[in-house]
Order: structure tokens, then sequence, then C-alpha cells
């Protein structure tokens, strides 16, 4: 009984937290999602009217919207596989018996994980420059003329996933990394013993095993990935021709830009709803290779 | 080791070193040019050291941009957010593992789920909240919400679990307290995870960009990310400076991380595999 009523005193400052900013807010976000809440109702809420779906048809009718959207899905599916394909690779290469100085090598590709963001974008926009950036530097010497990275809307994405993938390959490196260490050894012995080669090791064995942790590196990585926002904010400004504009982008412009609150939280379900049904997509995706 | 052994050897530590470089290279180069001479970094061809080593990048950066001012906010900010959070997500987090209480899993499971929701849907209403409460433009606004995580939660209640139940059930036999039990028994053992949840909390609140460039707008208010993206646009040209203003903010996390790695990676791998 004491217990009992102990253990509410343990959890209620952290419920209070989380409950007041976050979970009603979440609620409230629908609910002025069908509204027009805007500086006027800022400034006075007897200007706040009730549009219902009004801002999700308005939004679906905003050509910015379908944009952001398409500069988002390129930044992840592009962007993703990248990631985890430089991710599995670096785990395989760390976990081999043969690297040597591991734990320098693993903490010198993690670094970029733990660098703030908005500071490494900016070392990254230097590199990228077109003039005297050393990635164009680097692609002179193998004879290919300069890129206009950030400024030519066909290559301002893909520098932007450059980027992105530098900057996180380390995380899910170290989830797979853990994922490897706990394969049994005596598979791959078993495997020797019987004559399988490196690549049929690497189909038969490790990626099978590995599966439920890749299931939850793309998890993690689509979902973080949608969210992309300060990449942009600092390396383009949503720029050239609106070409890094991502839904969150949009999001922030409509709503503290433009303080169309109503707007921007209708934006955020949008999202919302896009990350949970590619979510669950991944889930089924991994159920049914388990059933396999 | 025979012939091909070796050169697969020479051949997996080649692109080891290969990707060691991709990940240094960047943050070797910005500390490099943040200690040119302004201009010198947009030259033909781009130079790699500095001809004479220079602070004035950092002289401008402290003295005429405010970036100390900038650090310390961030500094007041992610410190203050670590100490709450701490406080309040291993109390609560003990709580959902160790003691019992009516409707505990299915609390539980409640907050997990809500870790789908993305930080982003909340912040509208939140930014309203904040505004109502006089935070907006206060170290308040940026640290109030961050207070208590669903995450840290997980992570103790995760650790906590191993702690054997008969060490509590002695104690309270002795006629301790709940929170005395907590004290003197459970911390000291909670204390690897304590740790990993300081370091975390702290590296996250301090690379925390857009919560902060929404509800601190006031530059006498900024943390050093939302400044720096501020400074970012204004200053396209000064490399050198911005370079500068990019070590300061990123040199503290890094040299965290590094003093406190394994604590950092323990906490990576109790958060997301066993989840």
């Amino acid at each position: 009984m004491n217990e009992r009523r102990a253990a509410w005193t343990f959890v209620a400052p952290a419920l209070v937290v989380i409950g007041a900013f976050f979970l009603v807010p979440v609620v409230a976000a629908f609910a002025l999602s069908l509204t027009d809440f805007d500086l006027y109702a800022l400034a006075d809420l007897r200007n706040l009217r009730v549009v219902w779906l009004g801002n999700y048809i308005d939004i679906l009718r905003t050509p910015l919207f379908w944009k952001s959207l398409g500069n988002t899905f390129y930044f992840v599916l592009a962007g993703v596989p990248l990631s985890i394909a430089v991710s599995l690779g670096a785990a395989l290469l760390l976990d081999s018996k043969l690297a040597r100085f591991k734990d320098f090598f693993r903490t010198a590709l993690f670094a970029p994980v733990v660098t703030t963001v908005v500071a490494v974008a900016v070392i990254w926009r230097y590199l990228f420059h077109t003039r005297y950036g050393l990635i164009n530097f680097a692609l002179a010497k193998f004879g290919i003329a300069p890129i206009d990275w950030l400024g030519d809307p066909h290559w301002s994405m893909p520098a932007i996933i450059l980027f992105a993938v530098w900057k996180n390959f380390g995380y899910n490196m170290i989830i797979l990394l853990a994922a490897l260490q706990g394969i049994p050894r005596d598979l791959y012995e078993a495997a020797h013993i019987d004559g399988a080669s490196l690549v049929q090791r690497l189909r038969h064995i490790t990626l099978p095993m590995l599966r439920p942790a890749l299931l939850l590196v793309a998890i993690i990585t689509v979902s973080g990935y949608f969210q992309l926002f300060a990449e942009p904010y600092v390396m383009t400004q949503g720029n050239p021709l609106q070409s890094t504009v991502s839904v969150l982008y949009f999001m922030y412009d409509e709503g503290f830009t433009w303080w169309s609150l109503g707007r921007a939280s209708a934006i955020a379900f949008l999202l919302f709803a896009l990350i949970l049904a590619a979510t669950l997509l991944l889930l089924r995706w991994g159920r049914r290779g388990e059933a396999a | 080791m025979n012939a091909s052994g070796r050169w697969r050897a020479i051949g997996v530590n080649a692109l080891l070193v290969v990707l060691a470089a991709f990940s240094l290279f960047p943050l070797l180069w910005m500390a490099s040019v943040s200690f040119m001479h302004p201009g010198e970094a947009s030259t033909l061809p781009p130079p790699f050291l500095p001809k004479s080593a220079t602070l004035a990048n950092y002289r401008e950066l402290f003295e005429r941009a405010g970036m100390g001012r900038y650090l310390v906010n961030s500094l007041l900010v992610a410190t203050a957010i670590t100490l709450f959070s701490l406080v309040l997500n291993l109390a609560a987090g003990y709580a959902f593992a160790k003691l019992h209480f009516a409707g505990r899993d299915r609390l539980f499971r409640t907050l997990l789920t809500a870790l789908v929701i993305p930080a982003q849907v909340a912040m509208i209403p939140l930014f309203l909240v904040m505004k109502w409460l006089g935070l907006v433009n206060n170290y308040g606004g940026v640290v109030v919400p961050a207070m208590a995580t669903v995450f840290g939660i997980f992570l103790v209640r995760q650790y906590a679990r191993t702690i054997p139940d008969e060490l509590l059930e002695a104690a309270r036999i002795d006629g301790a307290g709940e929170w005395r039990i907590f004290a003197t028994i459970v911390l000291p053992l909670l204390k690897p995870i304590v740790v990993t949840l300081a370091i975390f909390t702290f590296l996250a609140s301090w690379n925390d960009f857009m919560w902060p460039l929404i509800v601190l707008s006031d530059q006498v208010w900024q943390t050093a990310p939302v400044a720096l993206a501020g400074l970012a646009r204004e200053h396209v040209q000064d490399n050198e400076l911005m370079m500068a203003g990019s070590v300061v903010t990123v040199l503290p996390v890094l040299a965290l991380f590094l003093a406190l790695q394994r604590y950092y990676l323990e906490g990576l791998l109790l958060g997301s595999v066993k989840g």
C-alpha cells in the first residue's frame, strides 16, 4: 500500500512533464489543424474559426507541398539505402578479424554522429563551394568540371544526401556491429569447413542473421530522414528553385514565418501519418521475412 | 598467414583508412581553416594548412559576433536539462521497473507508443503554451519541455530491472521509506546508467536545433547552434570565421564524447537493440 502510493510520487513529475508538454500538445495540434489559427488569432482568440478539413484540402492543393513531399521522398529513398549500405560496410569491416586498431577506427567513424548538425553543415557548405570547395578541387583531379553543388537544382539534393550519409552512418554502424558480434562464430566455421566462399557466407549467414537489426536500423533511419530540416535550413535555405524544401521546412515556414499555425499543424499531421505508414510498411516487410 | 590472407588484411585495413579519412577529414579541415587569415581559404588551390596560424577569427567571433554569450546559453540550457531530466527520468524509470502500482505496465506501454509521434507534431501548440507561460525567449522555453523524456525513462527502466527484488525487500523490512531506498540503495546501483543518460541528454540538448530556433528568436537567448545558423546566413563568404564558429560549437560535445565514449555507446545499444 505504502509502496503503491510512493510509486506515484516517483512517476508523477515525469508524467506531468510528458503529458503537459508533449501528449496534450499533440492532441491540441490536431484540434489546431482544424482551425484557421493565424496572426490575427494570435492577437485575439475571437478571430479563430473552425475550418474542419479546410487546411488539409488547401495544403493538398498547394504546389509547394507536393514539391516538398517529392524532395523529402527523394531524400529518404536515396539517402536511407545509401546510409545503411555504408553503415553495413563499415560494421562488416570493423567486425573483421583482420582489422587492426579497431577502437580507433570505431571512434573515428562514429565521431560525425555526435557533432552538431548546424556546425558540420556549415563545413560541408564550404566543402561544396563551387570555386574554392575541396570536393570540386578533388573532382578536377579526375578531369571532372566543377559542379555547382548547392546552386544547381539537380545537384542540391545529392549534396545534402552525401552530407547526411557522412553525418549519420556511424549510428547504424554501432547497432549493426553489435548484431554482427552476436552471430555465433561456429556458424561461420561450419560454413568454412563446407567450403562456402566469403560472398556465400555473407549471403546465407550474415545477412539473414542481421535481419532484425537491419529492420530496426531501417525504421530508425526512415523516420529520422523524413524529419529533414536543419541540413537544408543551413546549407541551401530550401533553394535553389525550392529543390531542397522538405515537408518539415515547409511546416516551419508556414508556422513561424507566416504564422499560419493551423495550416502548419495540418502539415505536421500529414508528416506524422506518412512516417507512421512507412514504419508499418517496414514492420510488415520484416514480419513477412520472418515467416519465410 | 598465406598470401591471399595477407592481401585480404591489407584490403580491410585500407578500406577502414579510407572511411576514417572520409569521417575525419571535414573536421580536421574545419580546425585548420579556422586558424587561417580572412580570405586565405578562398584561394586556389585550396590550402590545407594555414600559412601562419592566427587567432583573428576566434577574436572576431567572441568580440564582435558575441559567440561567448551563445556558448554560455548552450551550456546553461544543456546543463539544466541534463540535471532535471536525470532526476525525473531516474525516479520514473526505476518505479516502472521495480515498484508495483495499478496500471503500471499499461501506462508504460502507452508511453512507448508515444515514441512513434515525431516531436515536431507537438511544436506548434507547445509554442503557444510557452508563449502563454511567458517562456518564449527564455531559457525555460527550451528547458521545461525537455525535463522528462520517454526515451530516458525507457533507458533507466531497462537497466533498473536487473536490481534484485530481495535487496529492496530487505530494506523495506528494516523500515526504510521508498525514497530513502531509492537514494541509498538504488541510485548507487544505477550509476552507469546515470552517466549514460547524462551524456546522452547533454549532447542531444546541446545539438538540438529546431525547437530552440523556434522558441529563442531573440538573439540574447540563442543557443550556439541557432546563433551559428544565423551567422552562416549573414557571413556566406567569411569561411574562416564560420569554421571558427563551428569549432567552438562542436568541440565541447566532441570532447565530452571522447571522454565518456563507452557510456555513450552502451546507451545507444541499450536504447535501440534491446528495444
